[in-house]
C-alpha cells in the first residue's frame, strides 16, 4: 500500500506540516514579489534563441543531401523542438510567465509544437497531473496507464510486454502524450469515446494533421531533390525530442525514492500535506546548467511540483531554500545524476512487467513504493526521540529511511552469514 | 471551404487592413510556421511585423501643458486607420517586464498618409501609467496597440450645427472631430459645420491644444471657442449657454469630462427634453463615494485567486495575478471586459449597485462585494 498516513510517514507533529507550509508560502511570495525586467529578459531570449535555431535548422535542411549540413540541421531542429517544448511551451502553459500580461506569452493562448493541442494537454497535465500527483488510481501519469509503475497497481497480463511498451513510448511519446491526454479530455467532458466526430476527436485531427504535413510533407517538398533527406532530418528531430522528453519526465516521478499515494490519503490532505506530497513525490536530476536549460528545468521537478506557476529560471534559487528546509525538517531531497534516475525507473519497469509472486518486496517497502509501515519495526525498537542527543539535529524522515537501509543491509548480511555457516559443515 | 478559405485559414483571426492580400500570404506561410504564425518570426526582426497583436512605435512625445503630452505613434501591421473621430485605443506599455494597459482617446484625424496616429495624455497625480507616458517614455519604445473602439464618435457627413463641451483632457476625443473637420473641409473645399466650442481648464497655460484650437478660430468663420479659466473665472455653469450658445438647444452636443460635469449636463438636457442630442463619453470612474467591501476573488479558468478591498476593480485585480482579462475601455463603456459572475456578489462602482451570480459583469468597473467567483 502506498502512502496513506503521510504525517506519520514523514515523521512530522501536525504544527510541523503547518511551520512547513508557511516557509513554503513565503517562499512562493518572495519570488512572486520579485519577478520584474530580468525574468522577462530572459524568456524574451529564449524565445529569440528557439525561434532562431528553428529557422537556422530549417535552413540548413535545404542542403541536407551533404552530410555535414544534414547532421548541424537536424541537430538545431532537434534543440528548437526541445527548448519549445520544454523551457517555453510546457512552462508558458503553466502559467509561469501570466504575470506579464503579455497576451502572445500567456498560458491561455500559447500552442506548442507537438502532436496534441495544447487545449487537452493543459487540463490532463496542470490540472490532473499536478492536482492528484503520484496518487494511485487519481494521476493517470503513473504509468499514462500503459506501464505499471508501482506494485500497488494489480498487474495484469498485458505487463509483460512492458519492456517493449517502453521502448515504443520512448520514440513515439508525443503520439503517447497526446493520445492520453484526448482520453483525458474526452472524459472530462462527458464526451463518449467511441463518438468518432466529437469536438476533442477534431481538435485533434486538426492540430495532428498540421503538425504532420508541416514536417513530413511540406518542408521535405520546399527542399527539392533533397527531399528524402530533409523527411529523414524532420523525423530524426521529432524522435530525438520524444526521446529526451521520455527520459526528463520519467525521471521526475518514477526513479526510487519518488513516493506514491492512497486515495485515502487524498481525501483528508491539508494544504501542508499537500506541499509534502510534491516533495515527496518527485526526484530531480543533478547536472550543470545545460541540463537544467535542455530540461526546461525539469530538472528541478520537485521545485516545479511545488510550485508550478513560478517562472523556471527562478527554480535554481527556490531549490536552494527548499534544500535548506529539507535539512531543517530532515526530510529527503530525491536528486542524482540522469543516468542513475532513469536506471531505477528503467529497473522499475523491468521489474513490474512480472507478476507479484515474483518480486519480494511488499507495496509497503518496495524500492518504488512504501507507506509508513515500512517504518514499523524502527518505531517498534528503541523509543524514538525526535531529536539527537549529540548534535540536537531533528530525526525525522531521512534518518529513519537511512536507519531502516542500515538495518536492512545489516539483516541481509546475518541470514547470508547463517547460510554459510548452516552450509559449511555440510560442505566439509 | 474555397481554395481561398482553405489557405487563410491558420490566419483566419489575425486582424488585418485588406484581408484577402495579406491573410493569404499569412495562412500559406502558417502551413509551415504551425503552430506559430510567420508575424512571430518576424518581430523578432522588425517589432512592427507583426499583426498577430497589434503594435507600435512612439515616434514623438511633446508636450502640450506642464502636465500633459501629445504621443505620436507609428502602427505595425494590422492596424485599421479607418478608425472614427472621437473613438479610443488601449495602449499597452512594457515596464518593468510586465505590460500595462490603459485606454486613450485618439486625437489624430483618420487618415492613412502618413501612417501615424496621436494620443494625448495628461499625467494624473497618482496614475502610474500616465506619468509614465508624459514624463518618461522615450521616443522609440515599442508598444501595444489595441484597435480603435468606441460608441463617441462624429458621424460623416457631420450635423449642420454642433455644440462641443470639455474640460481637462476631455478635450481630446473633440480634437479628433476637430480636425477631421477642418481636413474635410480643407480636402472638400467645403466649410466647417457651425461648431461652438466651449472648454474648461484651471489656467491659459493648462489648456490642451490651445494654440491650434485659437488657430481654428481665426481660419473658420463658422468655427467658435469658448475657453474658459475655471481657477480666475469659475466653473462654467450650464445656465450660462443661453449667453454664449443660445441656440444650444437645436444643436447636437457631444461632451466630455469630469464626472460631474457630464452628470449636469444629462439632467440639463432630460430637464430640457432633447436628451437625444447629447453624447457623452465618460472618462474616469468615480470610485470614492460607492466601494463593496472587498474579497476574495477566483478566477475560474485559471484557477487564480486574489484578496483585494472594495476600490478595486475585478480588471485590475486580474491583472495583477496574471489572468488573461478581456479589457476595452476600462472605464465602463465599451462591454469589451464582460464576463459572467459565476459565484457571489460584485458591485457597480459607478452606481453602488450590486451585481449577483448568473449576471454578467464588467470587469473594469466593478469591485468584489465578498468573495466572488469569475468565469474567466
Amino acid at each position: 500500500m502506498a502512502i496513506t498516513d503521510i504525517r506519520a510517514f514523514a515523521h512530522l507533529t501536525e504544527t510541523d506540516i503547518v511551520s512547513l507550509a508557511n516557509e513554503f508560502d513565503a517562499i512562493r511570495r518572495d519570488v512572486e514579489n520579485s519577478r520584474g525586467p530580468r525574468d522577462a529578459r530572459y524568456v524574451h531570449s529564449v524565445i529569440r534563441l528557439q525561434r532562431g535555431l528553428e529557422v537556422v535548422g530549417r535552413c540548413l535542411l535545404f542542403g541536407s543531401r551533404h552530410r555535414s549540413r544534414w547532421v548541424a540541421g537536424t541537430t538545431a531542429l532537434s534543440l528548437a523542438k526541445i527548448i519549445e517544448n520544454m523551457e517555453l511551451g510546457h512552462n508558458v502553459m503553466h502559467g509561469q510567465w501570466d504575470w506579464m500580461n503579455d497576451p502572445e506569452i500567456h498560458s491561455t493562448s500559447w500552442e506548442w509544437d507537438q502532436t496534441g493541442p495544447s487545449e487537452h494537454w493543459k487540463r490532463a497535465h496542470n490540472y490532473a497531473h499536478h492536482t492528484y500527483t503520484n496518487i494511485v488510481g487519481m494521476d493517470e501519469d503513473v504509468g499514462f496507464g500503459i506501464l505499471r509503475m508501482t506494485r500497488d497497481e494489480k498487474w495484469r497480463p498485458r505487463n509483460l510486454a512492458q519492456p517493449l511498451a517502453n521502448v515504443v513510448l520512448a520514440l513515439t511519446f508525443e503520439w503517447g502524450i497526446a493520445l492520453h491526454d484526448l482520453a483525458a479530455e474526452k472524459q472530462m467532458r462527458g464526451v463518449p469515446p467511441a463518438q468518432w466526430n466529437s469536438q476533442p476527436n477534431k481538435d485533434f485531427a486538426v492540430k495532428a494533421l498540421r503538425q504532420i504535413v508541416k514536417d513530413l510533407v511540406f518542408f521535405p517538398a520546399l527542399t527539392g531533390r533533397n527531399w528524402r533527406s530533409t523527411l529523414y532530418a524532420n523525423l530524426t528531430a521529432n524522435v530525438v525530442r520524444n526521446i529526451w522528453a521520455y527520459l526528463v519526465i520519467f525521471c521526475g516521478h518514477f526513479p526510487d525514492g519518488a513516493e506514491k499515494f492512497t486515495v485515502e490519503h487524498y481525501e483528508n490532505e491539508t494544504h501542508g500535506e499537500w506541499y509534502l506530497r510534491q516533495l515527496l513525490g518527485s526526484a530531480n536530476i543533478s547536472g550543470g546548467k545545460a541540463m537544467d536549460f535542455l530540461t526546461g528545468n525539469l530538472s528541478y521537478q520537485i521545485e516545479h511540483h511545488l510550485f508550478p506557476d513560478l517562472p523556471s529560471n527562478r527554480y535554481p534559487e527556490i531549490a536552494a531554500r527548499v534544500r535548506a528546509l529539507c535539512a531543517k525538517y530532515d526530510l529527503p531531497y530525491t536528486t542524482g545524476p540522469l543516468s542513475r534516475q532513469y536506471l531505477l525507473a528503467l529497473r522499475t519497469i523491468h521489474k513490474l512487467a512480472l507478476p507479484d509472486r515474483f518480486l519480494k518486496a511488499t507495496s509497503d517497502d518496495a524500492p518504488e513504493t512504501s507507506s509508513e509501515r515500512k517504518f514499523e519495526r524502527l518505531r517498534a525498537g528503541a523509543a524514538e526521540a525526535l531529536t539527537d542527543s549529540l548534535t540536537g539535529r531533528r530525526r525525522g524522515l531521512l534518518t529513519a529511511l537511512r536507519t531502516h537501509a542500515a538495518q536492512a543491509v545489516a539483516d541481509r548480511r546475518a541470514r547470508r552469514g547463517r547460510t554459510r555457516s548452516g552450509r559449511l559443515p555440510a560442505a566439509v | 471551404m474555397g481554395l481561398k478559405e482553405w489557405i487563410e485559414k491558420p490566419a483566419a483571426h489575425v486582424a488585418t487592413r485588406d484581408r484577402s492580400i495579406s491573410n493569404i500570404l499569412r495562412g500559406a506561410a502558417a502551413r509551415l510556421t504551425t503552430p506559430l504564425l510567420p508575424d512571430d518570426y518576424l518581430h523578432l526582426v522588425n517589432p512592427l511585423w507583426s499583426a498577430r497583436e497589434l503594435r507600435g512605435r512612439i515616434v514623438s512625445v511633446s508636450r502640450e501643458t506642464p502636465d500633459s503630452a501629445t504621443i505620436v505613434i507609428r502602427p505595425g501591421w494590422g492596424f485599421d486607420f479607418d478608425y472614427a473621430p472621437g473613438q479610443y485605443i488601449g495602449i499597452g506599455l512594457h515596464i518593468d517586464g510586465r505590460w500595462h494597459w490603459r485606454s486613450y482617446s485618439l486625437t489624430s484625424a483618420p487618415t492613412r498618409d502618413e501612417k501615424l496616429i496621436s494620443i494625448a495624455v495628461k499625467a494624473m497625480p497618482e496614475g502610474f501609467l500616465s506619468t509614465h507616458l508624459v514624463g518618461g517614455v522615450p521616443e522609440g519604445t515599442v508598444v501595444r496597440l489595441a484597435a480603435p473602439k468606441g460608441d463617441f464618435v462624429l458621424p460623416d457627413p457631420p450635423p449642420e450645427k454642433i455644440l462641443f463641451l470639455t474640460a481637462g483632457s476631455g478635450v481630446t476625443p473633440i480634437m479628433s472631430m476637430l480636425r477631421t473637420l477642418d481636413r474635410r473641409a480643407g480636402e472638400r473645399e467645403l466649410d466647417l459645420p457651425d461648431v461652438v466650442h466651449v472648454h474648461s481648464a484651471p489656467t491659459a497655460d493648462r489648456v490642451m491644444f490651445r494654440s491650434e484650437l485659437e488657430r481654428l478660430d481665426a481660419t473658420h468663420d463658422k468655427f467658435r471657442v469658448y475657453i474658459r479659466h475655471t481657477r480666475d473665472q469659475g466653473k462654467f455653469a450650464l445656465s450660462e449657454l443661453d449667453e454664449v450658445c443660445p441656440d444650444w438647444r437645436e444643436r447636437q452636443t457631444w461632451a466630455c469630462g469630469p464626472q460631474q460635469m457630464l452628470d449636469d449636463i444629462t439632467a440639463h438636457w432630460s430637464a430640457a427634453g432633447i436628451e437625444d442630442r447629447v453624447h457623452l463619453e465618460r472618462f474616469a470612474v468615480s470610485r470614492a463615494d460607492t466601494s463593496g467591501s472587498g474579497g476574495t476573488i477566483t478566477f475560474a479558468k485559471s484557477g487564480k485567486t486574489v484578496t483585494v478591498d472594495g476600490a478595486t476593480t475585478i480588471l485590475e485585480a486580474g491583472e495583477k495575478v496574471g489572468a488573461l482579462m478581456p479589457f476595452g475601455c476600462r472605464m465602463g463603456i465599451c462591454q469589451t471586459c464582460v464576463v459572467p459572475l459565476e459565484k457571489g456578489h460584485v458591485v457597480d462602482l459607478r452606481s453602488g449597485k450590486e451585481r449577483a451570480e448568473g449576471e454578467r459583469v464588467q470587469t473594469c468597473i466593478s469591485a468584489a462585494a465578498g468573495d466572488c467567483t469569475l468565469d474567466v
